[in-house]
């Protein structure tokens, strides 16, 4: 082992059936490293850590931990913590119907019996020392996601572990608890821990990491000093070729002229749902892409949940094309030509047992009726045709959903959608936690089919993403529209000063 | 070869193979079947398989019902043997009116059927409303009619025993003269192509297994998860009237305590042993049917040998154990896993050779 080294994993093979996740893959790191992850959906980030933290048995290689003189084996994710291994996954693994301190000491029990009152005080000593702001005996579904997540770093930290794993823990954090989240890994690091740190967020990378390993199709593309790969270059690893699309997109058909005398495609007048926002005006036009922005918690999916009938709608005027229509529920709004991508994949998105086929179709099945399924040649003839379109890596269209990765599951649910032809389609993150190539996948669809006539509201959490597409941004604070930027406003620093409630108040 | 291990119907045909292969060996008589004459004089055959044929009817109609509630809800129904209690007495009061022993039938059986069908089907939207629309969880809320059930059949009638004299009536629970193959197989295959065309040419299927996988996207899908669900307990209603009308025409009376008793427990094993997941989601309609068959087959065998009816569930039991730790899907991936090494070493001594 190098000298330093806490974990070394040398020339890791593993096989799913019909595919190799992973082949050859070296991964070093040091004590006191933050050490980033990096690669596309599928490059093999999620099986590495898998294989690192025993969900998956490796088919070929070694690991080496610090501290054991022969390679280890990891047999389960309880034997990697045993060994000092921890890990924070993208989806929250913890009970939402158990308390805060609870889920932190789940499992780790040491004798016989729970000293109830000394567990609650160990907690809430611990969440105090990160600054989480949740209470030891609180229920964790009362908890926000951000909150939740970093209980479960707690967990992970308290652990006393030599390398942690974040997969993934800033995609539903805001900037704050982000800068918390740095604050404590820096803390870490200081004593020594190694952190493996695996994003989407190339800003993150750069503001916290000392190394970059790359990953591509299940190959190690690199190992890189961080000050060594710009950006440009990480990108371009990333993805396999010289490219610059992220600066090709913008500042193209940013601006939207209305077609005088044509009504709105979609209108609302004071529209308010029981999801707890304000009563909202809106409105968008033929081919215009506008988004709603403002903080995690604003109220953002709630506007757009409220627009396709999602929640229950409790008051408002909405108009079609001019006429006046009544969504109350999701089969409304899509008789009206709408689509919705919800916020959260897993939960509102895929129906995981069912084939990529039976996702692709779902929605414009029911359209059709229960008493006219699609022919299975015609169901093919859909799946086949938008698994090209939109490039959408599955073994066949027989395939679960569940066992695709998340960018190529966000893929399936936006042919579904495409399928039915809405007029207007909304796209609630839809770059949420998938790759960049996805992702500009993604930002150059939702333009053409604009310049196509397609009426689309897009959601992200990343500005600049924002910025690219929208020619209008609706902003909003503590659940209440608060401004609306066109043209030249449409800038970084005056969304921010908009969501902040501008200089009046500063 | 490890694909094999992991088709839905690999453990009901398995199962049956075993059953088949144990009475081969133990006593081939089993499966022996002769033509005789009832005492009417009408040809029918009998044998043990015919047994299974007869009573694994009754299951395989409940077992379709039982698969879409299962797969809708993600819950089983208990109440089916106490519904088949209250259809079964509803047949009989319109048959016999208010003379218990009535020489002549005071209405047609069919209008006395779709009187039990359209009340089997009331009672299974209660079950269906208490799910669907109440959220509560469908083994709790069939408890309700399973504790309750017998008792309404009984009232139906005033806690009399009803006989129907009419030679005709018992012809759904044996044979039709003329045809040796007892009746109950013919209406199972009625109610098998029935859903079948029903999963066909409708998207009964997809939306069942869809709001059972998730019920929050397939709202959003434009989906009514609460109507699908409730739906499903409608079709059992229906499976469950269709059941009694056999039950009770195999007596021409009805014993409220004893008729169809754990029938549901027979069910909702057939689901389980067609591979079919507890929990809801995606389901396998032929894998139950034939997995219903299987139960039958298992009982006629037990009782072959003499095992008596109390003891029946404990071995019953035994089957419960085997198919949990088979379907697991750990213990699944283990065999596959197995397989490929011996077939892998197979190879490899040969290539030696």
């Amino acid at each position: 082992m190098k000298e330093n080294a806490i974990l070394e994993m040398k020339a890791i093979d593993k096989v799913f059936p019909g595919v190799l996740a992973l082949q050859g893959v070296d991964f070093t790191l040091c004590e006191g490293e933050i050490h980033a992850l990096m690669g596309e959906n599928g490059a093999g980030k999620s099986t590495l850590i898998k294989v690192l933290t025993g969900v998956y048995a490796k088919d070929n290689g070694q690991i080496y931990l610090k501290g054991y003189d022969k390679p280890v084996i990891i047999r389960s994710p309880q034997d990697a913590q045993k060994m000092g291994i921890s890990t924070v996954y993208q989806e929250i693994t913890l009970c939402p119907n158990l308390s805060v301190a609870e889920n932190m000491y789940i499992g780790r029990g040491k004798g016989s019996g729970v000293n109830w009152k000394k567990m609650n005080e160990d907690a809430t000593k611990i969440l105090q020392s990160l600054d989480i702001p949740a209470k030891a005996d609180q229920q964790l579904s009362s908890c926000s996601i951000a909150v939740q997540q970093m209980v479960a770093i707690a967990r992970a930290v308290d652990m006393d572990c030599k390398v942690l794993i974040l997969d993934e823990p800033t995609s539903s954090l805001d900037e704050q608890e982000v800068e918390k989240l740095f604050k404590l890994m820096r803390d870490l690091k200081a004593r020594g821990v190694g952190i493996i740190f695996v994003t989407h967020f190339l800003d993150q990378v750069y503001e916290v990491c000392d190394k970059i390993t790359v990953l591509r199709d299940g190959k190690l593309v690199g190992e890189y000093e961080i000050k060594d790969l710009p950006r440009v270059q990480l990108v371009s690893k990333m993805l396999g070729k010289e490219l610059d699309d992220l600066s090709d997109i913008s500042g193209e058909s940013k601006k939207y002229e209305a077609q005088p005398g044509l009504a709105p495609v979609f209108e609302a007048k004071q529209l308010v749902s029981d999801a707890g926002i304000k009563p909202f005006d809106f409105y968008i036009q033929k081919g215009e892409v506008n988004g709603f922005t403002g903080l995690l918690g604003s109220g953002r999916s709630e506007c757009v949940r409220a627009i396709f009938g999602a929640d229950r709608v409790l008051g408002g005027n909405v108009q079609k094309d001019g006429k006046a229509v009544k969504i109350t529920k999701p089969i409304d709004a899509m008789r009206n030509g709408i689509g919705y991508l919800p916020e959260d994949r897993k939960v509102d998105g895929i129906v995981g047992d069912l084939s990529v086929r039976e996702n692709i179709i779902l929605a414009l099945q029911v359209l059709k009726g229960f008493f006219r399924p699609f022919s299975k040649a015609e169901a093919n003839k859909f799946a086949d045709e938008y698994i090209k379109l939109l490039d959408i890596k599955t073994a066949s269209a027989d395939t679960p959903i569940k066992s695709l990765s998340g960018g190529n599951q966000q893929k399936v649910i936006l042919a579904r959608w495409l399928l039915t032809h809405p007029d207007y389609l909304i796209l609630d993150e839809p770059t949420r936690g998938i790759d960049v190539g996805t992702k500009v996948d993604i930002q150059k669809l939702v333009l053409k089919l604009a310049s196509e006539g397609m009426s689309i509201t897009f959601i992200s959490s990343e500005t600049d993403e924002m910025l690219r597409t929208c020619s209008r941004m609706i902003v909003m604070r503590d659940r209440a529209v608060v401004g609306e930027l066109t043209g030249e406003e449409l800038t970084q620093s005056k969304i921010m000063n908009t969501i902040a409630g501008g200089e009046a108040k500063k | 070869m490890s694909k094999i291990f992991r088709n839905q119907l690999f453990i009901p045909i398995a199962a049956l193979l075993l059953l088949a292969v144990f009475n081969l060996i133990a006593d081939p008589s089993f499966f022996k079947i002769t033509l005789g004459y009832n005492s009417a004089g009408d040809p029918v055959l009998s044998g043990y398989l015919m047994t299974i044929l007869d009573y694994g009817s009754e299951l395989a109609i409940l077992a379709i019902g039982m698969t879409l509630v299962t797969a809708a809800s993600g819950g089983q129904d208990i109440s089916v043997g106490a519904a088949i209690a209250i259809s079964g007495s509803v047949v009989l009061r319109v048959l016999c009116g208010r003379d218990h022993h009535a020489e002549t039938m005071q209405a047609p059986i069919i209008v006395a059927f779709l009187i039990s069908c359209v009340v089997a089907m009331i009672f299974g939207a209660f079950n269906g409303a208490l799910v669907a629309f109440f959220k509560i969880q469908p083994m709790v809320a069939t408890l309700i009619l399973f504790t309750a059930g017998r008792s309404i059949a009984a009232w139906i009638n005033n806690n009399e025993l009803p006989i129907v004299n009419e030679i005709s009536f018992s012809y759904f629970g044996g044979f039709i003269p003329g045809i040796p193959v007892p009746t109950p197989f013919f209406i199972a295959l009625a109610c098998v192509i029935v859903i079948f065309l029903a999963l066909k040419f409708t998207n009964l299927g997809l939306y069942t297994q869809s709001v059972g996988i998730n019920e929050s996207s397939s709202r959003l899908n434009g989906l009514n998860p609460e109507f699908i669900k409730f739906l499903a307990f409608i079709i059992l209603g229906l499976c469950v009237a269709v059941a009694a009308l056999i039950k009770v025409s195999r007596l021409s009376t009805i014993n409220y305590s004893v008729i169809a008793k754990d029938i549901e427990m027979d069910a909702i094993l057939a689901v389980a042993l067609g591979g079919n997941a507890l929990s809801g989601g995606k389901f396998n309609m032929g894998a139950s049917i034939l997995g219903a068959y299987v139960i039958q087959f298992l009982t006629t065998t037990l009782y072959k040998f003499n095992v008596p009816a109390d003891a029946l569930p404990a071995y019953k039991a035994v089957v419960v154990i085997l198919l949990v730790v088979f379907s697991a899907p750990t213990v699944r991936e283990f065999f596959s896993g197995l397989w490929k090494k011996m077939t892998k070493k197979g190879v490899e001594a040969n290539a030696k050779a």
